[in-house]
Parts: C-alpha cells; sequence; structure tokens
C-alpha cells in the first residue's frame, strides 16, 4: 500500500479523494435527511449544460460550471419550497434539460470534443494540485458555515414548521444549503465525476444514520467511512488496473450490501428469539 | 379565565379560491383547555396554523397577547402531528427538547449547561428522563408526544397548541396523555385539535367546532349538532355502539321522541 504514494499521481488522487469525503460527508448528510438526493442528482445532471456553456461561449470552466448549476439549484430549491407536490417532476425536467444543453452547445463548439465518461466518472488520477487548493478551501467554507448554522440547520431539517415557528429563517437557510451543495456538486464532479459523487453523498450517509445520536455524528461517521471507501477503491484500482472512480463506488456499493444483509439477519435473529417460548 | 390569549376578529381564510374559513372570531381565554373539533378538511389546521402565524388571514386579524399572529408565534408552544416523514432522523429525545430553546439570533454560544438542565427538568415532568439520551426513533407513539410537548414546554409559553396529539397513542395511553394535559393547564392555556370526542370530554372546559365557520361553546358538553358533526349519519344510521361502549358519562343522544 505505501509504495502507491511514492506516485506524485496516487498522492493527489488521494488527497481528492479524502477531500471530496469530508466534503460530500458534511453535504450528504444533510441530502439524506432532507430527502434531496434526487434534487442533488438533478443539479449534478442539469451542471453539464454549464459545461456546454462554458466551452460554447469560452468562458472560465469553473464560472460557466458554478453559474448554471447554482441557477438551476436555485430553481428547483424555490420549487421544493412553494410546491413541493410537483417538485420531483420538474427537478426532472431540469435535470434532462441542462444535461441536453450541454451536449447540444458542445456539438456546436467548434473543435471541442469533450469525453462524456470523464465527466461521468471523473478522472482522480489527473487531478492538477491547483484543483486541490480549490477543493480545500470549498472544504474549509461548508464545514465553517454548518458548524455556524448548525443548530438551525438540525432544526430544518428534523421539523421545517418548527423552525420557522422559532424564528429561523428557513427559506434562507435551505437557498443557502442547496447552493452548498451546487458548488460541492460542481467541485467535487470535477475530479472524482458525477457518478462518485452521487454515492460519495448517499452511501456513507445511509449507512452510518442508524448507529448515531446526531447529525454531528452522521457527519463524521460519513467522512470517515467515505475516507475508508476512497482508499480502498483506489487500492483496488492500482492493484487490479481498474477505473479508479468505478472502483471507489463498487467498494462502497458492496459494504452498503454487506451492511443491509448483517442489518436484516441481525432483525430476523431478534425476531426469532423473540418468538421463542421460555 | 379573564384576558384573551389570542383574539380573532372577523377572520377569513381561503386556499386556492377556496374558502376555509369565513368571518371567524374567536377568543382564547387564560387558563382555558379548548378542544378544536370537526370533520376533516373543515380548517383546524388550518386554524391552528394562522395562529402561529405561518398562514395570514385574507380577511380580519389575529391577535396573540396583544400582538400579530406572525410576531408572537414565541409565545406559543406547538406540539405538532407525529413528525412522520423524519422517523429515522438520528437525534436524542434530549436534542430535540434543546430545539425548543432554538434561538436564531444568539449562535455560536453552544448549548449553556443551563439550557440542558432546563431541557432535563421539562423532560422530567413528562416522565420522560430515563429517555433523554435515547435515540427518538427508538421510543413508542405517546413517549414521542411527550417529548415534543416537552419541546414545547422548554420556553414557558402562553399558550400551548396541540395538533391531534394522540393519533398513534392507544385508548389506555390516550387517557393518561389527557390526564397530563390537564396537570399542564394549571399553568398554561391550551387548545387541542382532537378527534376523539370520547377521551376528550372529560378533561376539557370548552369546545370550539370548526366547520368553514366556527362556534365556540364555553362548556364541555357534547351536543347532538357536534356529534352529528364528528360522526355523519351515526345518530340517524348506524347505530353508534363503540362510542356508547366507553361508558361516557354524558348524555350524548337526544331522548326518544
Amino acid at each position: 500500500m505505501v509504495e502507491i504514494l511514492q506516485y506524485d499521481f496516487m498522492r493527489h488522487a488521494l488527497m481528492a479523494g479524502l477531500l471530496a469525503s469530508i466534503i460530500c460527508g458534511i453535504m450528504g448528510t444533510l441530502v439524506v435527511v432532507n430527502r434531496i438526493v434526487f434534487l442533488s442528482g438533478g443539479i449534478a445532471h442539469a451542471a453539464y449544460g454549464g459545461i456546454g456553456l462554458a466551452f460554447y461561449f469560452s468562458l472560465p470552466y469553473f464560472l460557466g460550471t458554478i453559474g448554471f448549476a447554482l441557477m438551476a439549484a436555485a430553481v428547483m430549491a424555490a420549487v421544493m419550497l412553494k410546491a413541493k407536490h410537483r417538485a420531483d417532476t420538474i427537478i426532472g425536467v431540469i435535470w434532462a434539460l441542462g444535461m441536453a444543453c450541454g451536449i447540444v452547445l458542445l456539438d456546436l463548439t467548434p473543435g471541442y470534443n469533450v469525453d462524456l465518461m470523464s465527466y461521468l466518472f471523473g478522472s482522480i488520477l489527473t487531478v492538477p494540485v491547483s484543483d486541490l487548493w480549490i477543493m480545500s478551501a470549498a472544504a474549509v467554507l461548508i464545514a465553517g458555515l454548518v458548524v455556524f448554522f448548525y443548530k438551525d440547520l438540525l432544526a430544518l431539517s428534523y421539523d421545517e414548521e418548527f423552525a420557522r415557528i422559532r424564528g429561523v429563517p428557513v427559506r434562507t437557510l435551505y437557498f443557502m444549503m442547496i447552493c452548498m451543495l451546487a458548488v460541492t456538486i460542481v467541485m467535487v464532479i470535477q475530479v472524482v465525476g458525477l457518478i462518485l459523487v452521487i454515492a460519495l453523498l448517499t452511501i456513507p450517509p445511509f449507512i452510518v444514520e442508524k448507529y448515531v445520536k446526531s447529525l454531528a455524528g452522521m457527519m463524521i461517521g460519513s467522512i470517515l467511512l467515505g475516507m475508508v471507501f476512497t482508499i480502498g477503491g483506489l487500492w483496488l484500482s492500482y492493484t487490479y488496473d481498474i477505473t479508479s472512480g468505478a472502483a471507489i463506488i463498487v467498494v462502497a456499493g458492496c459494504a452498503f450490501l454487506v451492511v443491509q444483509a448483517i442489518d436484516r439477519l441481525v432483525h430476523l435473529g431478534r425476531l426469532h428469539f423473540a418468538g421463542r417460548p421460555r | 379565565m379573564e384576558s384573551s390569549v389570542v383574539e380573532i376578529r372577523n377572520m377569513s381564510f381561503s386556499y386556492n379560491g377556496h374558502p376555509v374559513l369565513e368571518r371567524v372570531n374567536f377568543d382564547v381565554r387564560q387558563g382555558d383547555f379548548i378542544a378544536v373539533i370537526g370533520p376533516n378538511g373543515g380548517g383546524k389546521t388550518t386554524l391552528l396554523k394562522l395562529i402561529l402565524g405561518l398562514l395570514s388571514p385574507d380577511q380580519g386579524y389575529i391577535r396573540v397577547l396583544g400582538l400579530p399572529a406572525s410576531k408572537a408565534s414565541h409565545f406559543i408552544g406547538y406540539v405538532p402531528q407525529e413528525i412522520n416523514g423524519n422517523r429515522s432522523f438520528p437525534i436524542t429525545a434530549l436534542d430535540v427538547v434543546l430545539m425548543g430553546m432554538l434561538k436564531p439570533a444568539v449562535r455560536l454560544k453552544g448549548r449553556s449547561g443551563r439550557d440542558r438542565s432546563e431541557a432535563l427538568d421539562a423532560l422530567e415532568k413528562m416522565d420522560m428522563a430515563p429517555y433523554a439520551e435515547a435515540r427518538i426513533d427508538e421510543l413508542s407513539g405517546g413517549q414521542r408526544q411527550r417529548v415534543l410537548i416537552a419541546r414545547a414546554m422548554v420556553t414557558k409559553p402562553r399558550l400551548l397548541l396541540l395538533d391531534e396529539p394522540t393519533s398513534s397513542i392507544d385508548a389506555k395511553g390516550q387517557t393518561d396523555f389527557y390526564r397530563l394535559l390537564k396537570k399542564l393547564n394549571e399553568d398554561v392555556t391550551i387548545l387541542v385539535v382532537s378527534h376523539d370526542l370520547m377521551v376528550i370530554s372529560t378533561y376539557i372546559k370548552s369546545i370550539a367546532c370548526v366547520n368553514r365557520h366556527l362556534h365556540y361553546h364555553g362548556t364541555a358538553e357534547i351536543t347532538e349538532d357536534m356529534f352529528e358533526m364528528m360522526y355523519p349519519d351515526t345518530l340517524t344510521g348506524a347505530c353508534p355502539v363503540e362510542l356508547l361502549a366507553h361508558g361516557l358519562p354524558h348524555r350524548v343522544l337526544k331522548e326518544h321522541r
């Protein structure tokens, strides 16, 4: 394992994976408890429209994608707050439309041919150092905001109506949370790809949720679990020469299935013993 | 029973063009224990949300302790219906109660020991202190409701609002629950939305019937009209055997003619 780290690209990949785990552990916890996984998927796919926009108008990459993702996210957040009962449909529309716009714009851009696969699965092995700095800044910003607004975010996530009555600025906080999510997604997609973002956002928090007693515990547990998955996946990827992003997801997915199976068995075992005559 | 905690004058509210409440006049007096009853869709929950300031009336006004409702919600302790959507949320009973002390203006102060001990006191009063560190989803429906009441009571509200608090509690638990509310009523005015006329009747002081309009009855006597409104057709149609089986201390049915 240690000899892998003699390569620069491996060290950078590891750093990128660990940073992604931190950001996704924090935001993923909020995503899971607020049940906005679908909305996250929507932002992630719609952000492809931003990539198309950036290439077509020769804008800086981050400006195009973050701008577009924030816009799509703001519309989705507004729909979630105003018309929750049809939010999933409208998010589905933005999801598809954003992605389609991206592809059309890239088709129209002369000379460019962006690989869709690298957008889906990222290229964690070729992360430049500059991206590591940007991700570190995002991690610090997101962690700072979540710590500062922790109680309010907790109340908003647990019982939105009660939070409103206690005077929490629910609307503003909700928009802030969704915007943080958009930034997270764009940052992490760049590095590890869209599929891995969704996996890191959902799988660790979901596994951890049952075993913790607080939102903060869930965030910390998710971060650690995400790190384990990332390291495991990178090791697999190196040892067996497989695509790194996919390897990380396979590790996470297998852990998810194993934990589900164990839970099921423990539950059945309890039922069995409880049903025994004494 | 003197001053009004809530004062509603000539208030109307409609939702998407459908009138939900019309020309409601209603006073909640200090120390009262009111049951709000009425059919589903009759506007009970809407009335609660208007009092809480989550909705604002189209006409007329609501004052809570002399203030517009939207500025007075911190005087009200609110106990929502079971928070079903978030059952598996990782949070302890104590943290739920501490949520009641949330003051968005004072951030980053951390949870002082005083907040914590007050929250524990609130749980203690609900006989829930032993469960302070338990995850909320490990508790029974009745225990969860007690935690939510502790969360509402921890700020010492002037008015306690409960929305169908007993829907997830069995009959025995419901009686205990209302006995508990009756004790709380010594200190706080209570307004409870309820479905079950039978259980509440021995504990409450007055009844408000809401079905687009609001009728206030200063006594806890269940009248034939209320009965007809809550359980349509039971008087004329099927015999309400399960209701009589409770051994109701009130005369419910009119005399045979």
